[in-house]
C-alpha cells in the first residue's frame, strides 16, 4: 500500500459558541483503505464529518481551524456541493431515498441524464428531457459494481431496509469521480446477514480504489473489515492505529478512557442498607419498540434504596428502558415494582404506582416551554395524585396559591435561578430547565426516580449541581434512583452498580471501578460479564 | 409481481377493482340510478355532459402538476380565474372579437397569472403542509381584493369609460355578456381550420426541431424529417381542400361536429393506424405488437358496431362537438404528460415525495414548488377563458367563486387523492361529476317534485366527496406515521 | 423610542391586528366627524358582541386542545338550529307559558340548549374521533367537513317531517322556512332582558351577561384538573403523555366543548337575531368566528378569552360601523361587505402564514 493519502485533516480545531468540540484531530486516509472512525458519542465524529462534507452548520458558526488536503491538494471545502465535485460521497444512517420511484431514478436523483429540446434552448436545461435508457444504464452499471440483484425499474418502496440501504450506495457509486466514501453507522439497521454483505461490499469498493470512511459502535465490524483506525475521544484525537496490530480490548479501552475530573464531592457518611433481598423492580424478558433505541429482552434487578446506572452507547438501546417502563412506547414483558405489577401497555401506569420520570429529551417531553415554571413542576402530580386542587363537588380548580407556594419552596430547594415562578420555563437556561424537570418527579413524592441523560447539554457548572442533587436525594431520603446516561464517567462518580446495554440486551453490570476494557468491551457487545 | 398476478382469482381480481375504484364506481351507480329515476332522456344528458365537459376539463387539467409538486389540490386556481376575466374586461372594453380577442385575453392574462401564480407559490410556502386550507382562504380574499377592483376601481379609478358595461358610472355590471365578442370564439372554428391550424403547427415543429437538430449536431434523421413534413402537409391540404368538398364540408366544415361523425372519424382514424402499424412492422401473431394492432383494429370495429345501433345513434346524432376546444384540452392533457418527463417534472415529483431528500439531492425545493404554482396559475386561466366563451355571460363578481370546489371535486371523483392526480381521472372525474350534475336535479324533482333541493345534493357531493378524500388521505398519512414512530 | 422598539412593539401586537384596530378607530372617528349616529350603532356593536361571543368562544377550546381553530363550528351550529326547531315544534313556551306564566321563552330556550347541547356533545365527540385521525390535517379537514355537514342539514331541513306551523312553509308546505320567526319561542329574550339605557346608548344586559357567564365557565374549565390536561395536550402532547395523559381523549374533549359552544352559540345569536336562518346562512360563520378570535389575537395554537372578547368586538364593530361611513363618504356606496371579505380572509391567511407548518 502505497503511503501517500488521500485524504489528510490536521489540526482541525471547532468551537461552538465557546464550547470545543475538536480540540485539533488528525486523520489520514490512504486511497482503497477502509478507515475505522471510533469514539463514543459526543467524541466529535459527527461535527468532523460535517466539516469535511462543508455542512452549512459548521460555516455559520464560525467555521473551524486546521487544514484539510484532498488527493494531496489544500482544499476549501465551503458547502457539500463542493464536497461532492472532490469527490466525496456520503451514505446517510436515514436514508435519502423516494419510496415511490423506481431505484433508476433514486440513484439519478437530482443529477438526471438529459437531453436538450427546443423547450430547453428558450427556457434552459430544466425542461430538457430525461433520458431514461441512459439512466437505467447507468444504474445498471452501479447495482453490478456492488452486486445487488434488483431490476433498475423496480420501486423501492416495499423493498427490505437492506436493499434500500445498497440503493442509497449504488448512488454514491455512481458519481463520477468518486474518491472517498463515508459510511456513517451503516449496519445500525440492518440484519445480520445483510451486515455481512454490506462489509462485503465495503471490500469490493475499496479494492477499486475507493477510501471508505466507516463511523460505526461495533468494534467486531471494525476488526473484520478496517485496515486503521482513528479513535477519539472527547474531541481530542487519540491514536491512529493499524488494525492488524491491536485487540477489540485495546480500541475499548482507548475509546472510554479513564478522565480524572471529579464530578461528585465527597458526600457525607453512606449509611444506606442495601440489600439483595429487597428488591424494588424487577424487568423480566422486557422489550420496548422505541425507534432508534430499542429493548430486545432484559432482565434486571434493581435493589431499595441504591442508584443504578445504565450507560451503553447511543442507539443501543439504554434510553428505551425508562421510556417502556413508562408507557410511552409500546413494550412488553413483566414488571414487578414493589409489590405490584406495572402494565406497560397503560400509559400513566407506572405514574401511578410511584415511579417518577426526568426524560432524556427536555424541551420536547419535559417541559411545557410556553407554560409558567410553577405549572411545570406541579402539573404531573396535579393529574396523577390529585395534588394542588380544590374541589367542588364533581368539579375541580387547580389551587393557585398552594401551586405559587410549593414552586417557591422548590426554586428555592434547588436552587432555581429565575425571576419568579410565573416565568416561562423555555426562558431559562439548560441547567435551570433541568432543575424544574426534576422538581416535577421531586413533587410526586416517587418512590423510584427514573432519570434519563440528566446532564445533557448542560454545562459543567449545573452538571454537578445535578449530579449533587440525585446524590443528596439518594443518601438524606432514601430515594431509589435509576440514571440512565450516556457518559460513563457520570455513571461511576454516582452509582452503586452500572448496567451496560448493547444492542438491547444487558451486556454486563459492574462496580463504578472496573476497568475501562471491561466496559469498553460491554458496551461494543463483544462479551457478557460482570461482576457487581 | 406477474406470477402472483397470474395467480389471482377471477373473484380476487374483481375485489381489488372494485376496492382500486371504489369512488368512481360509487358516482357511476348513483348517475344511473339517477337516470333511472329521472326518466332522463338520455341525449339530452349526453348533450349536456359533453358540452360541460368541453366548458370544465382545461380547468381540471390545472390540477396535475402542482399535486405532482405535492402541494395537494390546489384550490388557488381561483387567482388564475380571476386574472382570465379581468383581461377579458379589458379586451371586450378594447373591441377585440372572435378569435384575435381570444388570442389577446390569453397574451394579457398569462404574464397577470404568472404574477398571481408567483405569489400564490409564496403563500404556500409559507404555509407548508396546509396549503389547502390556504389556497382555499386565498380564493376568498382574492375575490374579495377583485371585488373591490371591479365594482369600485374600475371606473371609479381606472378610467373605464364604457356605458354598456358600467353599473351607475361607475363599477361593472352584474352580468358580463361576451356574446358578439368572445362567445364561441373557439368553439366555433371548425374541425377543418381546427386540422390546418394543428398541421401547420406540426410542420413548424418539426421544421424547428430540425434546424434546432442540426444547428448542435444531435444527429437528424432526415428520412424521418420528410415523412413528418409529408403527413404535416397532407393534414393542411386536408383541411383546406375539404371545405370544397361538399360531403366532407357538411360534415366537417360546420362549427361543431357531430358526435356520429366523430366516431366514425375516430373509427377509421383507428382502423387506418392499425393498418399502417401492422405494414410498418409486419408483427408475428401473438407478440405484443401485433396484440397492440389487434386492439385498435377490435376498437374501431366497436365503435363503428356501436354507431350503427339505432338507440345509440340516435344519441350519438344529438351530441355537437367543437372541434377546437377539443384539441386544446388534448394539448393541456399532453402539456402535463411532457412536462413529468422533463427535468423540471422530475424535480417537482421529487419535490411532492420528500422535500428534504429533494433538498438533499439538490433541488431548490421552494423555487420548484412556485414554478409548480406559477403553471397551473396560467393553466387555470387559460381554462377559465374556454370556459367563459362556451358560456356566453358571466357573473362579474362571483364567477370565479366555485372554480376550486367544481374542478377539485371533479378529479377526485376520478379517482385522484391529493397525492396523485393524472390526466385519465380528470377526464373520467368530469364526465362522472357532471353527469351526476346533470341528472342529480332531475332525479330531485321526479322524486321530491322540487328541483331545489338538488342544489343541496350536489354541493353535499362536491364537499363531501372533498371531505372524504381528504380525510382518507389524512389518516392514511397519520397511520403511516404512527407505524414509523 | 428606537425603531428596533417599535417593530417589536408591532410583532407583539400583530400587523394585521394592528391594521384592523387603526382602521376600526378611523372608521369610528370618521363617523363621529361626519354626524352619523355613533350611539346608535355602538348599542348595534354591543348586541351583535352578544350574539357572536359564545360562538367565538368555541374557537377557544378547540385551539387549546391543538387541533387548532374550528372551521366546522357548523357542526355545532346545526345541531343548535335542531334543538330550537325541537323547542319551536313541541311547543314549550306556549306549555309552560301557561302553567307558569313569564316563564315560557326561558323554559324554550333552556330546552333548546339543553337539547342541542347533548346533541352537539355526542356530535362533537364523533367529530374528535374523525380528527385524531386526520392529525395534522386538521384545518383542512375541518373546513370541508364543516360545508359538507351544513349542506348536508340542509337537505334534511328540505324534507324534515316537522309541522308546525311556524316552521313549515306557508300553505301547508312541506320542510323548514327559510327563516323561522322566534318570537313566541324565545326571540329578543335575553336582549331585553335587564336592558337599560345610558343616554342614548341601549346596554343589551341580558345578552352580555350570558356571554360573560359562559366565558366565566369556559375559563374556570380550563382551571380545571381536566382543563389544564387538555391546555397541556394541545401544546405539547409528548410532555402531556408523559404526565400519564391520554392526549387524543383530551383532544375529543376539546373539539366536543368546542361543538357544544357552537351549538349554544348559535342558539344566542339566534334569539339576538329573532330568526332561525336555517339553509346555508351558517355557511360563512366558521370563518367569521375564525377570523374573529384571530383579530382578537390569537394564533392558530394559542388562545385566551381576552382574545374572544376583544376580537369579537372589533370584528362587529367593524362590520357595523363600516357601511354608514362608506355610504357616506362614498355617495351612496357599500364597499363595507368587500372590506369584510377582505379583512376576514386576509387575517385568517396571515394567520395560516404565521404557523409553521409542514415538516
Amino acid at each position: 500500500m502505497e503511503n501517500k493519502y488521500v485524504l489528510k485533516m490536521e489540526g482541525i480545531t471547532k468551537e461552538y459558541f465557546g464550547n470545543k468540540v475538536l480540540k485539533g484531530v488528525d486523520l489520514k486516509v490512504r486511497p482503497g483503505e477502509i478507515h475505522a472512525l471510533m469514539g463514543e458519542n459526543g467524541a466529535g465524529k459527527s461535527t468532523l464529518m460535517n466539516i469535511l462534507f462543508g455542512m452549512p452548520v459548521i460555516h455559520s458558526t464560525g467555521g473551524f481551524g486546521g487544514t484539510i488536503e484532498f488527493n494531496g491538494e489544500p482544499v476549501n471545502i465551503e458547502n457539500p456541493h463542493k464536497a461532492m465535485q472532490l469527490g466525496i460521497g456520503m451514505v446517510h444512517q436515514e436514508f435519502m431515498l423516494i419510496p415511490g420511484f423506481t431505484v433508476a431514478e433514486n440513484v439519478k436523483l437530482g443529477r438526471e441524464i438529459s437531453k436538450a429540446t427546443i423547450a430547453s434552448s428558450v427556457f434552459g436545461k430544466s425542461l430538457e428531457r430525461l433520458d431514461k435508457p441512459a439512466m437505467a444504464e447507468d444504474t445498471r452499471v452501479a447495482l453490478n459494481t456492488i452486486g445487488l440483484g434488483v431490476e433498475d425499474y423496480a420501486m423501492v418502496a416495499g423493498m427490505p431496509v437492506g436493499y434500500m440501504q445498497f440503493v442509497e450506495i449504488a448512488r454514491e457509486i455512481d458519481k463520477t469521480g468518486i474518491k472517498l466514501m463515508i459510511f456513517d453507522e451503516p449496519t445500525a439497521v440492518l440484519t445480520e446477514s445483510e451486515a455481512d454483505r454490506l462489509l462485503d461490499t465495503m471490500r469490493v469498493i475499496a479494492s477499486k480504489g475507493i477510501a471508505i470512511i466507516f463511523i460505526t459502535h461495533r468494534i467486531n465490524e471494525v476488526i473484520e473489515v478496517t485496515d486503521s483506525m482513528t479513535v477519539l475521544r472527547d474531541g481530542t484525537f487519540v491514536d491512529r492505529l493499524e488494525t492488524k496490530d491491536t485487540t477489540a480490548a485495546r480500541i475499548a479501552e482507548l475509546m472510554i478512557g479513564r478522565q480524572v475530573e471529579k464530578l461528585v464531592d465527597d458526600m457525607e457518611e453512606d449509611n444506606r442498607k442495601i440489600s439483595d433481598e429487597d428488591i424494588m423492580l424487577e424487568l423480566k424478558n422486557f422489550y420496548v419498540d422505541m425507534p432508534g433505541e430499542k429493548v430486545k429482552g432484559i432482565d434486571l434487578k434493581l435493589r431499595r434504596g441504591e442508584i443504578l446506572g445504565i450507560g451503553g452507547l447511543a442507539g443501543q438501546g439504554k434510553v428505551g428502558i425508562p421510556n417502556g417502563i413508562l408507557g410511552l412506547y409500546p413494550a412488553s414483558g413483566e414488571i414487578h415494582f414493589d409489590g405490584e405489577s406495572i402494565d406497560p401497555t397503560k400509559l400513566g401506569d407506572a405514574l401511578h404506582k410511584g415511579i417518577a420520570f426526568v426524560s432524556e429529551d427536555r424541551r420536547g417531553v419535559g417541559l411545557l416551554l410556553k407554560e409558567s415554571i410553577e405549572q411545570n413542576i406541579t402539573f404531573t402530580a396535579t393529574q396523577i395524585q390529585g395534588k394542588f386542587l380544590k374541589h367542588f363537588g364533581p368539579f375541580t380548580q387547580v389551587d393557585y396559591k398552594a401551586t405559587k407556594k410549593h414552586a417557591q419552596d422548590m426554586i428555592k430547594a434547588l436552587d432555581i435561578r429565575c425571576t419568579g415562578p410565573e416565568q416561562y420555563s423555555g426562558r431559562l437556561s439548560g441547567g435551570n430547565q433541568q432543575k424544574v424537570c426534576l422538581a416535577r418527579a421531586i413533587t410526586m413524592d416517587p418512590k423510584l426516580l427514573i432519570v434519563s441523560e440528566p446532564t445533557r447539554g448542560i454545562d459543567i457548572g449545573a452538571k454537578k449541581l445535578v449530579l449533587e442533587l440525585l446524590a443528596k436525594m439518594n443518601r438524606e431520603q432514601g430515594m431509589t434512583i435509576i440514571m440512565v446516561s450516556s457518559e460513563l464517567n457520570e455513571l461511576r462518580s454516582l452509582c452503586d452498580r452500572i448496567a451496560i446495554v448493547s444492542d438491547g440486551k444487558l451486556t454486563g453490570i459492574f462496580a463504578p471501578d472496573a476497568s475501562d476494557a471491561e466496559y469498553g468491551l460491554a458496551m461494543s457487545g463483544v462479551t457478557e460479564g460482570g461482576n457487581a | 409481481m406477474n406470477n402472483t398476478l397470474n395467480k389471482k382469482t377471477p373473484a380476487e381480481l374483481v375485489k381489488n377493482f372494485v376496492s382500486d375504484n371504489k369512488v368512481i364506481l360509487m358516482f357511476v351507480v348513483l348517475s344511473i340510478v339517477c337516470i333511472l329515476i329521472s326518466g332522463a332522456n338520455v341525449s339530452y344528458v349526453a348533450g349536456e355532459v359533453f358540452s360541460r365537459f368541453g366548458r370544465n376539463t382545461c380547468l381540471v387539467l390545472a390540477l396535475i402538476i402542482p399535486c405532482m409538486a405535492g402541494l395537494g389540490m390546489n384550490f388557488g386556481i381561483v387567482v388564475g380565474a380571476i386574472a382570465a376575466q379581468i383581461s377579458i374586461f379589458w379586451i371586450v372594453h378594447w373591441g377585440f372579437v372572435g378569435v384575435p380577442g381570444f388570442l389577446l385575453c390569453v397574451a394579457m392574462s398569462t404574464p397577470l397569472a404568472l404574477l398571481f401564480g408567483w405569489l400564490t407559490g409564496m403563500l404556500f410556502n409559507k404555509t407548508k403542509g396546509s396549503e389547502m386550507v390556504a389556497g382555499l382562504v386565498l380564493g376568498f380574499f382574492a375575490a374579495g381584493l377583485y371585488r373591490l377592483f371591479t365594482l369600485y376601481i374600475m371606473g371609479g379609478v381606472i378610467p373605464y369609460d364604457d356605458p354598456n358595461l358600467l353599473d351607475r358610472g361607475f363599477g361593472l355590471r352584474n352580468a358580463f355578456d361576451l356574446t358578439g365578442n368572445l362567445k364561441y370564439s373557439v368553439d366555433d372554428i371548425t374541425f377543418l381550420t381546427t386540422a390546418s391550424v394543428l398541421g401547420v403547427v406540426y410542420l413548424l415543429y418539426t421544421l424547428v426541431v430540425y434546424l434546432h437538430g442540426k444547428k448542435f449536431g444531435e444527429g437528424v434523421d432526415t428520412k424521418k424529417f420528410v415523412m413528418q413534413l409529408i403527413a404535416g402537409a397532407v393534414v393542411v391540404v386536408f383541411g383546406i381542400v375539404g371545405k370544397m368538398i361538399p360531403f366532407v364540408a357538411t360534415k366537417l366544415g360546420k362549427n361543431r361536429v357531430i358526435l356520429a361523425d366523430a366516431v366514425m372519424l375516430l373509427a377509421v382514424g383507428l382502423l387506418v393506424y392499425a393498418v399502417v402499424l401492422f405494414i410498418k412492422n409486419r408483427p408475428a401473431k401473438g407478440t405484443p405488437a401485433f396484440n397492440k394492432v389487434l386492439k385498435f383494429a377490435v376498437l374501431a370495429v366497436i365503435l363503428f358496431v356501436t354507431n350503427m345501433i339505432p338507440g345509440v345513434n340516435k344519441v350519438y346524432r344529438s351530441v355537437r362537438l367543437p372541434a377546437m376546444t377539443f384539441a386544446v384540452i388534448a394539448f393541456f392533457a399532453a402539456f402535463n404528460d411532457w412536462l413529468v418527463n422533463t427535468r423540471l417534472g422530475q424535480n417537482m415529483r421529487t419535490v411532492g415525495q420528500n422535500r428534504s431528500v429533494a433538498t438533499s439531492a439538490g433541488i431548490d425545493v421552494d423555487k420548484t414548488r412556485i414554478i409548480a404554482t406559477c403553471i397551473s396559475t396560467v393553466l387555470a386561466a387559460w381554462g377559465q377563458l374556454i370556459f367563459l366563451q362556451n358560456l356566453g355571460t358571466f357573473n362579474t363578481v362571483q364567477q370565479q367563486d366555485n372554480v376550486g370546489l367544481y374542478s377539485v371535486a371533479a378529479i377526485l371523483v376520478g379517482g385522484a387523492n391529493v397525492q396523485k392526480a393524472t390526466n385519465k381521472q380528470a377526464v373520467i372525474g368530469v364526465i362522472l361529476f357532471h353527469t351526476l350534475f346533470v341528472v342529480a336535479p332531475l332525479a330531485a324533482t321526479e322524486l321530491v317534485g322540487d328541483s331545489a333541493i338538488s342544489e343541496y345534493i350536489r354541493m353535499f357531493f362536491s364537499y363531501g366527496v372533498i371531505a372524504v378524500s381528504l380525510a382518507m388521505h389524512a389518516s392514511k398519512k397519520g397511520g403511516k406515521k404512527a407505524k414509523a414512530a | 423610542m428606537t425603531k428596533d422598539k417599535i417593530k417589536k412593539a408591532i410583532d407583539a401586537i400583530g400587523l394585521p391586528r394592528l391594521i384592523v384596530f387603526c382602521f376600526f378607530m378611523a372608521i369610528v372617528i370618521t363617523a363621529a366627524v361626519n354626524d352619523i349616529d355613533v350611539a346608535s350603532y355602538f348599542s348595534s356593536t354591543l348586541k351583535y358582541f352578544g350574539m357572536w361571543g359564545i360562538l367565538v368562544l368555541a374557537m377557544l377550546p378547540s385551539i387549546k386542545c391543538g387541533i387548532g381553530p374550528n372551521f366546522g363550528v357548523s357542526l355545532g351550529i346545526v345541531c343548535g338550529l335542531l334543538g330550537t326547531l325541537l323547542a319551536i315544534q313541541f311547543n314549550i313556551a306556549p306549555a309552560v307559558e301557561g302553567i307558569l306564566p313569564g316563564f315560557g321563552p326561558w323554559a324554550s330556550m333552556f330546552f333548546a340548549i339543553i337539547l342541542s347541547a347533548v346533541l352537539s356533545w355526542l356530535v362533537g365527540i364523533a367529530y374528535g374521533k374523525l380528527l385524531n385521525m386526520v392529525k395534522g390535517s386538521e384545518m383542512t379537514v375541518t373546513t370541508y367537513v364543516g360545508y359538507s355537514a351544513i349542506y348536508l342539514m340542509c337537505i334534511v331541513w328540505f324534507r324534515a317531517p316537522f309541522n308546525s306551523g311556524e316552521i313549515i312553509w306557508p300553505l301547508g308546505g312541506v320542510g323548514v322556512r327559510n327563516s323561522v320567526a322566534l318570537e313566541t319561542s324565545f326571540g329578543w329574550l335575553l336582549n331585553d332582558f335587564l336592558g337599560f339605557n345610558i343616554g342614548p346608548v341601549f346596554i343589551p344586559t341580558g345578552i352580555i351577561l350570558a356571554v360573560l357567564l359562559v366565558s366565566g365557565f369556559v375559563f374556570l374549565y380550563f382551571r380545571s384538573k381536566t382543563g389544564i390536561a387538555i391546555t397541556a395536550a394541545g401544546s405539547n402532547p409528548t410532555f402531556a403523555r408523559a404526565s400519564g395523559i391520554d392526549v387524543d381523549k383530551m383532544r375529543v374533549k376539546g373539539i366536543a366543548l368546542s361543538t357544544v359552544l357552537g351549538a349554544i352559540g348559535i342558539i344566542i345569536y339566534n334569539q339576538g337575531f329573532g330568526y332561525l336562518q336555517a339553509y346555508t346562512a351558517p355557511l360563512a360563520m366558521g370563518f367569521i368566528c375564525v377570523a374573529s378570535i384571530l383579530i382578537g389575537g390569537a394564533t392558530t395554537t394559542k388562545a385566551t378569552i381576552m382574545n374572544v372578547l376583544i376580537g369579537t368586538f372589533l370584528y362587529q364593530g367593524l362590520i357595523i360601523f363600516t357601511p354608514p361611513v362608506s355610504n357616506h363618504l362614498l355617495a351612496g356606496t357599500d364597499i363595507s361587505d368587500t372590506m369584510r371579505q377582505i379583512i376576514q380572509n386576509g387575517v385568517i391567511l396571515y394567520a395560516l402564514a404565521q404557523t409553521k407548518g409542514g415538516d
